[in-house]
C-alpha cells in the first residue's frame, strides 16, 4: 500500500514540474507509468505485497530518435518495454501513442496498433517457434493482421529477409539451421514486416557474440536510416547504449533517475548512480587501468518488493543525507534537456543545486 | 519450518474433508439426482420392498442431503446408529459404513485386511526402491554401454508387461513347478518365517513393475543432475568421484523419486488389486474386488476412503521430507 | 628465431604453468568436435593471463582441460580425446595418475565459475561447501578448524557477518555475494593457480566492478597465477598482464595486454576491437564488425581458420591462407624489453603489411 501512496504523490508532482511535451515530435508519451505485480500467499491468494517493478515513469519518445534505456537487473526496464508495447497492462499512469491513450486498450483495441508498435526480444533461441519455417515466422504478422501485401506474402517476406541481410532462399528453412546472429535477424525481419513506426528492442544483442553483436547493431542503425524508425532500445550494456542512442534514460528500482542526451550523460552525468554505473564499466584499454577513478558502490540493488524510502538509491549512495531518506527527489530539468532526480546532483549548475537541496 | 508444517497439516485437513465430500457425493448425492435408488444398491437387486424401505430409513435417505452428510461425517468420528421402525444396529466409531449384506460394520473388516496390504506394499517398496534406484544410477553412470541398454530394455519390459502376466508366470514357475516358495499369507506376529515365504513372490512381482519405472526415472534424473554446474564444482574441489555421485548427485536425484514414491505408496495402500487377487492375498484390494462383485456398496466406499486418505497422508510425508532435503522449501 | 619455440615432448618446463600442444576433441554423432586444437602457452606465478574468444573458441574447454575435468565423470562411451602436455609446478598432469590430479584439484589449482547460483549445490550451506573443499585436502583438520577457515575466508572476500552467513544456503545470498562465496571456496586451500571462467558475466556492472577489484586484490595478496577467461575485452583489460586470443580452438595472438590492445597484429583481434562499442569515447561512425559467423568446430576451415571471415585473406600470394595453417610467430619489436613479455601472432600476411594496415586503415577508425 505504501508504494501506491508514493505513486500518487509522484504522479501529482511530476506533471506540474515537468510537463511532458505533447508536441508533434512525441511519438509515444508516458506519464506516471506504474506496474506493480501482486505477491499472493496461501490458499486464498491473499495479496501480501507487490513487486514495484515500474513505479512512476514520465518520458516521451520522439519521432525518429533512439531512446536508450539502461539499468541493472531488477530496475524495471524490461517491464517498461512490455508496458509501452502493451504486452502488459499498466497498474497506473498513461501511455499514449501518437496522442491516443492506449493504457487500457484490450486485445481488439490494440490490434490496429500492433502494426505500428513492434518488439524485438533478447533471446533469439526461445523467441522463434522451432516448428515454423522462417517464411511462416516472418509472414505471421500479415496473417494475423489480415493484410495481403502487394505481390503476395512470400515475395514480401523474401524482400524482408534481404533487407535484414539474409538470403531470400532461407524462406523454407527452420530456425535451428541458423546461428544466433541470423536468428536475431529473423526476429528483426518479423518486427519490420508491417512497417512499424516504433520498435522496442529488449536487450537485442546481449545474447550474441561480440563480432555478431556489431553486425546487428549496424543493421539496426541502417534500418533506422532507411525506414525512418523510432527505437526504444533497452540494454544493460552501457557501451552498446552509448553507441546506439540519441537520448538515454537511466533507471534504478522502477524509477527514472536521469534522462538526457547521449553526450551529456556520458561526459557529465548528474545522478550519482549514473556516475557510479559509468565508472564501473571496464574500459577496454589496459593503459587507462591505473589512471581511472572508480566509484565502488556498496552492496547490491535492494529488493523492488520493499524499496528504500525517499530516494531509492540512498542506501548505496555516498552523497546521501537525511533528506534523501525521507523525501523522494522529483525528476527535474536542471539544464535544458537534462532531467535528473537527485537531491545532490553532480556536475549541476550552482543555482539548480541550491534550489533542490533547499526544497 | 514450524509455519510450513502447520500450513501442510492445515492443507491435509482440507484435503481430507474434500475427499469425504467427494466420496459422499458419489455414493449418496449423485444417485439422488440421477434417480437411481441408493437403498437398492445397498441391499442388492433381489431384496423385497420391505427390506429396502427399512434400509432407506436406517440410512436416512429421505432426509435433506446436508443432514445426511452431517450424519456420515459424525459417524466417522463418533460412530452412529442405523435405526428403523423395526430394529437398529450400532456402528462404533470410526464408522466407515455398515454392510447390510454382511450385517457388520465395515471398519473391523478393513482393519483386519490392512496389515496384509501394508506388508505387501511395504516389502515391495523396499525392494523396488533399492533395486530401481541402484539400477538407474549404474545405468546413468554407464550411459550408452551394454549394461545400460540391457537394464533399460528389461526396465521397459517391466513397465509394459501386465502384472497378472508376470504374477501368473512367477507363480507357475516358482511355486508350482519348482516349489521354492510356499503357501498362504500368515501374519507376521504368528510366524515371521512363513510371513516372509508367503509374501516373497508377490513382493518380487510387484517390485519388478515399480523397480522398472524407478530405474528409468532415476537414470533420467541422474543424467540431468550430472550435467549440473554444481557437480562440476564438486569435482573441481577435488572430491573423489564416489563422494560426488553418492553425496552431491544423489541428494538432488532423490527429490523427484520421493514425489513419485509418495503417490505410489499411497495408492498401494488402497490395495494392489491385481497382485492381491493373483496371489490370493486377503488384503484391501481383494476386498474391493469382492465388494464390487457383490455390489457391497459400503465396503467399496470404505476402501475408497482409506485409499484417498492414504494418498493424502503419503503426500504429507513427502512434503515434510522435501523440507528436510531442500532448504529452499524450508526457508521460503 | 621467428617461430614459436617448440620444446620437445617431455622436456622440462620453463614456466610455472606450461601447456604444450593441447588438443581436446569430442566425438559426436555429427563428427569430431575439435574444441581445442593445438594450444600452447606459459604462465608464471603472480601473473594474470586473459584468454579471450567468442563462444565456441575453445576457451572454457581449455580451462576445464587444465583442471583435468574432461577425464573425470565422463561416463559412457563418448569420452573426450585429449592429448598434449600440461605442466604445473614441474609436474606433468596428462600422464599423471588420475587420483594424483584429483588431489591437486582444489588445492594447487582452483576454479571460479560463471554462474555462482548454478555452480553451488542448492541443498548444502555455503559453509558446508567451503569446509568440504578444505577437509578433502586436509584430512587431519577437524570440522571446527575447517569452519573457522571458512568464516575467515568469507570475511576476507567481503561477506558481512561471516560467522552468521556461513550457515546460509546459496539461495539466501545475492548474486554478488554468491560469487564472493565462490571465490572464498576456490581460495580455501591457497591455490597457486586460479582459473576464473567468465567470473563476472552473470553479474550486474556495479557488482562486476566489486568482484574484479576483489580478484585483483587477492592476486596481489596470494601471488598466485591467474587465468581469466572471458568474452569481454573490458574485463581482460582490467585484469590481465598477458592476453591470449583464441579462434577456432587455436591461439591467434598472444602478448602483453598493452601490446595486444595498442598494436594488435592479427585481423581477428582487429575485428574484435572494431566490433566493440566504446564507453570511453564518442563514436558516431558505424562499428566495424567481422563478417560471417564463428566456424563450426566439426569443419574447421582448412588453412587459417579465420580465412573465410578475413578481409585480407587474399593479400598473401598463392591462396596460402586456405591451404596452410599459420604458425605463431614472434612479432618483430614485440620482444619488448620493458614489458618483459613477448608478442606472438599467427597470420600469413607479412608483418610490415599488417603493421601498415593497422596503423593506416584500422586504428584511425576505432
Amino acid at each position: 500500500m505504501k508504494g501506491h501512496e508514493d505513486h500518487e504523490d509522484h504522479a501529482m508532482k511530476i506533471p506540474g514540474q515537468q510537463a511532458p511535451s505533447d508536441g508533434p515530435e512525441a511519438l509515444l508519451t508516458v506519464e506516471g507509468l506504474v506496474k506493480h505485480f501482486p505477491i499472493t500467499k496461501g490458499l486464498l491468494r491473499r495479496q501480501v505485497g507487490a513487486v514495484q517493478a515500474v513505479d512512476g515513469l514520465t518520458f516521451d519518445v520522439r519521432t525518429g530518435e533512439t531512446l536508450g534505456v539502461v539499468g541493472e537487473s531488477g530496475c524495471g526496464k524490461s517491464t517498461m518495454g512490455r508496458l509501452i508495447t502493451r504486452l502488459l497492462e499498466p497498474t497506473g499512469g498513461r501511455v499514449a501513442f501518437q496522442g491516443k491513450d492506449i493504457s487500457h486498450l484490450g486485445v481488439a483495441g490494440m490490434r490496429p496498433l500492433r502494426r505500428d508498435i513492434q518488439m524485438i526480444f533478447q533471446d533469439p533461441y526461445s523467441s522463434l517457434n522451432p516448428r515454423h519455417t522462417v517464411g511462416t515466422i516472418v509472414g505471421a504478422p500479415f496473417r494475423l493482421q489480415g493484410i495481403a501485401p502487394e505481390g503476395g506474402v512470400k515475395k514480401e517476406v523474401q524482400r524482408l529477409l534481404e533487407l535484414v541481410g539474409l538470403s531470400p532462399e532461407h524462406y523454407n528453412r527452420y530456425p535451428h539451421e541458423f546461428s544466433g546472429g541470423q536468428r536475431q535477424r529473423i526476429g528483426i525481419a518479423r518486427a519490420l514486416a508491417l512497417n512499424p513506426k516504433l520498435v522496442v528492442a529488449d536487450e537485442p544483442v546481449s545474447a550474441l557474440d561480440v563480432s555478431i553483436q556489431a553486425q546487428v547493431v549496424n543493421l539496426l542503425d541502417d534500418l533506422q536510416d532507411e525506414l525512418g524508425l523510432t527505437y526504444v532500445i533497452i540494454a544493460h550494456d552501457l557501451s552498446v547504449i552509448r553507441h546506439v542512442s540519441d537520448r538515454i534514460a537511466v533507471m534504478y528500482l522502477g524509477k527514472l533517475v536521469e534522462l538526457t542526451d547521449r553526450t551529456s550523460l556520458y561526459t557529465k552525468p548528474m545522478h550519482p548512480y549514473t556516475k557510479a554505473l559509468l565508472s564501473a564499466v571496464p574500459v577496454p584499454d589496459p593503459k587507462r587501468r591505473a589512471k581511472r577513478e572508480r566509484i565502488l558502490l556498496k552492496g547490491d540493488v535492494p529488493s523492488p518488493i520493499s524499496p528504500p524510502s525517499g530516494c531509492r538509491f540512498h542506501t548505496r549512495c555516498w552523497k546521501a543525507t537525511d533528506v534523501c531518506k525521507t523525501q523522494e527527489p522529483p525528476l527535474l530539468a536542471l539544464e535544458p534537456g537534462h532531467q535528473v532526480a537527485c537531491h545532490h546532483p553532480e556536475n549541476a549548475p550552482e543555482a539548480a543545486t541550491a534550489g533542490t537541496t533547499g526544497g | 519450518m514450524f509455519a510450513y508444517i502447520v500450513r501442510r497439516l492445515f492443507a491435509v485437513i482440507v484435503m481430507l474433508l474434500v475427499v469425504i465430500l467427494v466420496t459422499f457425493g458419489i455414493f449418496f448425492a449423485i444417485p439422488k439426482f440421477t434417480g437411481s435408488d441408493p437403498a437398492l444398491m445397498y441391499v442388492g437387486k433381489q431384496a423385497d420392498p420391505a427390506a429396502i424401505e427399512g434400509i432407506r430409513e436406517k440410512l436416512g435417505l429421505g432426509k435433506p442431503i446436508l443432514e445426511q452428510f452431517w450424519n456420515f461425517v459424525s459417524g466417522l468420528f463418533a460412530g452412529r446408529d442405523y435405526v428403523s421402525a423395526n430394529d437398529s444396529v450400532h456402528c462404533p466409531a470410526p464408522c466407515f459404513g455398515y454392510s447390510f449384506r454382511h450385517e457388520s460394520p465395515i471398519w473391523p473388516e478393513l482393519t483386519s485386511r490392512l496389515p496384509v496390504t501394508l506388508s505387501l506394499a511395504g516389502g515391495a517398496c523396499v525392494l523396488w526402491v533399492t533395486g530401481g534406484v541402484l539400477t538407474g544410477v549404474v545405468s546413468a553412470l554407464k550411459r550408452g554401454t551394454v549394461w545400460d541398454r540391457t537394464a533399460m530394455t528389461v526396465a521397459l519390459s517391466g513397465v509394459s508387461l501386465p502384472i497378472y502376466f508376470t504374477a501368473l508366470l512367477s507363480l507357475a514357475v516358482f511355486k508350482y513347478k519348482l516349489g521354492w516358495v510356499g503357501g498362504e499369507y500368515t501374519s507376521f506376529a504368528d510366524d515371521p518365517g512363513s510371513w516372509f515365504g508367503g509374501l516373497i513372490l508377490p513382493w518380487v512381482t510387484l517390485a519388478f513393475l515399480y523397480a522398472a519405472m524407478y530405474a528409468r526415472l532415476t537414470r533420467a534424473t541422474m543424467l540431468e543432475v550430472l550435467g549440473e554446474d554444481y557437480i562440476r564444482t564438486a569435482r573441481a574441489k577435488g572430491l573423489a568421484e564416489p563422494v560426488v555421485i553418492g553425496k552431491h548427485a544423489m541428494r538432488s536425484t532423490m527429490t523427484p523419486i520421493l514425489t513419485v514414491l509418495g503417490m505410489d505408496l499411497g495408492a498401494l495402500v488402497g490395495g494392489a488389486i491385481l497382485t492381491e487377487t493373483a496371489f490370493s492375498l486377503p488384503g484391501l484390494g481383494q476386498a474391493a474386488v469382492a465388494a464390487i462383485n457383490e455390489r457391497d456398496l459400503p465396503m467399496i466406499l470404505g476402501v475408497t476412503l482409506i485409499t484417498a486418505s492414504a494418498v493424502v497422508f503419503a503426500n504429507l510425508v513427502v512434503d515434510l521430507l522435501y523440507a528436510v532435503i531442500d532448504p529452499r522449501v524450508r526457508l521460503s | 628465431m621467428t617461430t614459436a619455440p617448440a620444446p620437445g615432448p617431455g622436456d622440462a618446463p620453463t614456466a610455472f604453468l606450461e601447456v604444450r600442444d593441447l588438443r581436446i576433441h569430442f566425438p559426436t554423432d555429427d563428427g569430431l568436435v575439435k574444441s581445442v586444437d593445438g594450444l600452447s602457452f606459459q604462465l608464471e606465478k603472480g601473473r594474470t593471463l586473459g584468454i579471450v574468444g567468442e563462444s565456441g573458441s575453445g576457451k572454457s574447454v581449455t580451462s576445464l582441460g587444465i583442471m583435468g575435468l574432461h577425464t573425470v565423470g565422463q561416463y559412457g562411451r563418448r569420452r573426450a580425446r585429449i592429448s598434449g602436455e600440461i605442466w604445473l609446478d614441474g609436474k606433468e598432469l596428462m600422464s599423471a595418475d588420475p587420483d594424483e590430479v584429483r588431489r591437486l584439484r582444489g588445492r594447487e589449482m582452483a576454479m571460479i565459475f560463471q554462474d555462482p547460483l548454478s555452480a553451488m549445490h542448492p541443498y548444502f550451506t555455503i559453509g558446508h561447501q567451503i569446509t568440504e573443499a578444505y577437509l578433502v585436502h586436509h584430512s587431519d583438520a577437524g570440522k571446527k578448524a575447517a569452519r573457522k577457515r571458512a568464516v575467515e575466508l568469507l570475511d576476507r572476500v567481503g561477506i558481512p557477518q561471516p560467522d552468521r552467513r556461513v550457515d546460509d544456503y546459496p539461495h539466501q545470498f545475492s548474486g554478488g555475494m554468491r560469487q564472493r562465496a565462490m571465490i572464498a571456496m576456490a581460495l580455501v586451500n591457497n591455490p597457486e593457480l586460479l582459473i576464473a571462467d567468465e567470473p563476472t558475466t552473470a553479474l550486474d556492472v556495479t557488482v562486476q566492478a566489486q568482484i574484479l577489484d576483489l580478484i585483483r586484490d587477492l592476486q596481489k595478496e596470494f601471488g598466485s597465477a591467474v587465468i581469466v577467461i572471458t568474452h569481454d575485452l573490458g574485463v581482460v583489460a582490467e585484469l590481465a598482464d598477458d592476453i591470449l586470443v583464441m579462434y577456432g580452438g587455436r591461439c591467434v595472438e598472444r602478448g602483453p595486454a598493452e601490446k595486444v590492445f595498442s598494436e594488435p597484429r592479427h585481423p581477428y583481434t582487429w575485428g574484435l576491437l572494431g566490433s566493440m562499442p566504446r564507453i570511453d569515447r564518442e563514436q558516431t561512425d558505424r562499428l566495424i564488425p567481422v563478417k560471417g559467423s564463428p566456424p563450426s568446430l566439426i569443419n574447421i576451415p582448412s588453412g587459417c581458420a579465420f580465412n573465410p571471415r578475413c578481409p585480407y585473406a587474399d593479400v598473401p600470394a598463392g591462396g596460402i591462407t586456405r591451404t596452410e595453417r599459420p604458425e605463431l610467430r614472434l612479432v618483430t619489436g614485440g620482444d619488448g624489453a620493458a614489458g618483459g613479455g613477448r608478442h606472438w601472432s599467427a597470420c600469413h600476411m607479412a608483418e610490415e603489411e599488417r603493421t601498415r594496415i593497422w596503423t593506416e586503415e584500422i586504428a584511425p577508425k576505432l
